[in-house]
């Protein structure tokens, strides 16, 4: 049991990574329409911009702070300089391979600047454990949920509570209308982008400061867990993303642990879950069925 | 043809007659389309302050394409002048300020957002504090929509999201209200009631209506004047009560 609950918060503190990727491809999802592949080299590129500002010589929260706000930026460049003039053309499938390309190039651009070298970020979080009736809980898991859960709120907050946020979601919902109403949509975008690069440069080097090193390859299997999160999620929602992450993190952690005909194949496992869950609910588990009446 | 024109012209009578408020907008010799595809062949129209003026035609004469020339959807060529501004290179979103709401072909609704959401964007060109009165002022005019206030704009049926359309670009308090096909896909008796309601607006709030619309009947009984477009071009213009009696435009133009 103990063994149990050991893996299943192992499962969480990697769900948490999983699904905070998957809230930046949701966003730009949700105001695009399309998939980010580029979404876990942009992270990459963040994290050893992280790495880099600690080298320098910045603490390792306010390194963070930086690189989200450099990520924001790139972010909303890479929309304004490399995306939009794709998107004008007739077939939605160009700005995706537009995406593909900048996984490659990204990727590439990080390891020629930073080299091949391992890093470390420094831990953000203790790296001891609380007792909890018996269980050794680790201070970094609970940390990690609360920047998800924050990020989730301000993220709501922002979508439901504000104008800018209602008009982010308008241009998703009807991009013609919404400038015929006076909304800039391209700032929207723009915002949209950057938010969600700065939501995958925190995620990433979050997840670079728990672990003893990163290298060029290291958020390569999370984007495929982030998009089996979404999926599961719906790809539409937040609170999907979100939910859709801790499932795969939780069911992962636990495949690695009790079934060893799987040895080796972990991936499977999460996604058997995803695909039984799409055939029982095409919208994912959170999404909205898309209702409309004409 | 040659007929045709000779018995329209400008001048009309009867007191929807037209013309008599200042030109609030002015198309002179209007050109634009699609990439390398022109639609529009120098356009020539005026739409006098208060007054709701018609736009008529076969599908593809460029009806759509005159209206999305004056919201800033597509290039445009010619002169084309708001409230004695020129309009010509502007942004959508610059002309939205402006006060021209534009309501498209199949309404435009943001389907998965709330309809009160949908009101509230209909505000977004404005500038003032009075977006909260003039929601609940809508939501009295339209008392279905405030029952529907937290539902998705989507799952109304297609006479309810056209009140809603009509709403929402009431919501930036516009100076022109253009509207692509109000009637597209309602039954006759929610079309109806959508030409009243336009009425009503028009008479007792002096909005100044360009619409562009398949059933010319319901159209030109609110109208001061109507236009008859073929081929990216005006081919006949009149008051709205004489273009409605005349059998000549009917049978070439209008098919009834």
């Amino acid at each position: 049991m103990d063994l149990f609950i050991a893996q299943f918060l192992n499962g969480v503190s990697s769900g948490v990574v999983f699904g905070s990727v998957a809230l930046a491809l949701v966003l730009i999802y949700r105001s695009t329409g399309i998939l980010n592949f580029a979404q876990g080299e942009m992270a990459l590129f963040a994290t050893y911009m992280t790495w880099q500002f600690t080298d320098w010589g910045i603490g390792v929260v306010g390194a963070i702070a930086l690189s989200m706000a450099f990520a924001f930026v790139a972010g909303a460049v890479i929309e304004r300089v490399l995306i939009r003039p794709v998107e004008g053309a007739h077939n939605p499938l160009n700005v995706v391979i537009v995406t593909l390309g900048m996984f490659l190039a990204i990727n590439a651009l990080a390891l020629i600047i930073f080299g091949t070298t391992e890093r470390k970020v420094p831990y953000v979080f203790p790296t001891d454990s609380w007792d909890v009736l018996g269980t050794n809980v680790a201070k970094e898991t609970v940390g990690m949920a609360a920047v998800l859960a924050a990020e989730c709120v301000f993220l709501w907050a922002l979508l439901q509570k504000t104008k800018i946020g209602l008009r982010l979601r308008a241009v998703a919902s009807n991009p013609e209308s919404s400038r015929l109403v006076g909304i800039n949509t391209g700032a929207m975008l723009m915002l949209g982008w950057g938010l969600a690069a700065a939501i995958g440069a925190l995620a990433g080097s979050l997840f670079a400061a728990g672990e003893t090193a990163f290298a060029g390859s290291s958020m390569q299997i999370i984007l495929v867990y982030a998009f089996a999160a979404a999926a599961l999620g719906g790809f539409d929602s937040l609170v999907g993303a979100v939910v859709g992450g801790l499932v795969v993190g939780v069911a992962n952690a636990l495949t690695i642990q009790y079934v060893d005909l799987l040895d080796g194949i972990e991936l499977a496992m999460p996604l058997g879950l995803i695909l039984a869950v799409l055939l029982v609910r095409p919208t994912g588990l959170f999404g909205k069925r898309h209702v409309e009446r004409v | 043809m040659s007929q045709v024109d000779a018995m329209t012209g400008p001048g009309g009578d009867g007191q929807r007659a037209g013309g008599q408020g200042a030109p609030l907008l002015e198309l002179r010799g209007v050109e634009g389309g699609y990439g390398p595809v022109q639609v529009l062949h120098g356009i020539d129209l005026t739409v006098h302050e208060g007054n709701v003026v018609v736009i008529l035609g076969a599908n593809g004469a460029g009806k759509t394409t005159t209206l999305r020339a004056i919201s800033g959807m597509i290039k445009v060529r010619g002169e084309l002048t708001f409230a004695g501004q020129s309009l010509v290179g502007k942004s959508p979103q610059a002309i939205a300020r402006l006060g021209i709401a534009h309501v498209p072909q199949g309404r435009g609704t943001f389907t998965e957002l709330t309809v009160e959401e949908n009101l509230r964007l209909g505000a977004t060109a404005r500038r003032d504090n009075g977006v909260e009165a003039d929601l609940e002022r809508w939501y009295e005019a339209f008392p279905r929509l405030k029952d529907r206030r937290k539902q998705a704009a989507g799952s109304m049926s297609g006479g309810e999201q056209q009140m809603l359309a009509l709403a929402r670009a009431m919501m930036s308090r516009p100076r022109l209200l253009l509207l692509d096909e109000p009637s597209l896909g309602l039954a006759p008796l929610v079309t109806r009631e959508l030409f009243d309601r336009l009425g009503e607006l028009n008479r007792e709030e002096g909005l100044t209506v360009l619409v562009v619309e398949q059933n010319a009947n319901l159209a030109l009984a609110i109208g001061h004047w109507g236009y008859v477009l073929e081929a990216g071009r005006i081919a006949v213009q009149n008051s709205a009560a004489l273009l409605q009696d005349d059998e000549a435009v009917r049978q070439a133009y209008l098919g009834f």
